[in-house]
């Protein structure tokens, strides 16, 4: 399931709902996203996260699709927030729920890497010397390449080596 | 054919979406490009670096070669850094 939204979420109730009706599930895996104070070696006073209505829910579905071809997983989640948030606050919840914990595992950290290289959000940080979009890191293209399988001309092409690993968030 | 604008193609250009009509020779997202940019300052500013650019057509990941029409939904926006 993935859900896009503006509103926080309750990880307890979101993560216990995986496996509520489902005792198949052995394991879940999760992963937040949070916002961090420091981008690099500048403070932020908060970011605002753009996104692509339509598109971005249709990447995250193909997304989560990809993970539960690849792995057994018994249910998966996507939450992804939108909007302005402050340091400390929730960006991302994604959980993956099997009967093992090698699968939740590692489909979890491949939703984190495909969604991050993949769905159609950008990240504005407010920082002291004014608004600032982040850049795209080539550390990340690595982090999604590595999992193969690239379908779609997405970010690869990419110049963008030169970006440091700064920005504000996970 | 309707364009969207994301994160700072949205800053330069000023414009969140709009509808265009290009001349009909326009029949790729790179002919698109090259036709955008011509369209005044903003635009070739903002349209200046292709390689920083990523565009989708009808909400897929589109390379420079696939086409585009009249009643696509084209968006333009930088490589994408939610998560």
């Amino acid at each position: 399931m993935i859900r896009v939204q503006r509103e926080d979420f309750d990880v307890g109730a979101e993560v216990a709902a995986l496996s509520t009706d489902n005792h198949a599930v052995g394991g879940v895996a999760v992963f937040i996203g949070l916002v961090r104070d420091m981008a690099g070696e500048e403070a932020i006073g908060a970011m605002t996260l753009d996104h692509y209505p339509g598109m971005t829910e249709r990447m995250l579905e193909r997304i989560e699709a990809e993970a539960k071809d690849r792995w057994p997983l018994e249910a998966a989640l996507i939450i992804h927030r939108f909007g302005r948030l402050e340091p400390g606050e929730r960006i991302v919840l994604v959980a993956t729920a099997s009967a093992h914990r090698q699968a939740a595992f590692e489909a979890c950290e491949f939703l984190v890497d495909w969604l991050k290289t993949k769905a159609p959000f950008w990240k504005l940080e407010e920082k002291s010397s004014g608004a600032e979009w982040v850049t795209a890191k080539a550390s990340d293209d690595k982090a999604a390449a590595r999992w193969g399988g690239q379908d779609s001309p997405a970010q690869d092409s990419a110049s963008q080596d030169s970006a440091k690993d700064s920005d504000a968030a996970e | 054919m309707k364009l969207l604008y994301f994160a700072w193609l949205k800053t330069k250009t000023g414009i969140a979406e709009e509808d265009v009509t290009p001349p009909p020779e326009v029949a790729t997202v790179a002919e698109l490009l090259a036709w955008l940019q011509t369209r005044g300052p903003s635009y070739a500013e903002a349209l200046a670096d292709l390689s920083a650019l990523r565009v989708a057509v009808n909400q897929e990941y589109a390379m420079p070669s696939d086409p585009v029409g009249p009643g696509d939904e084209v968006a333009l926006f930088p490589p994408v850094t939610g998560g």
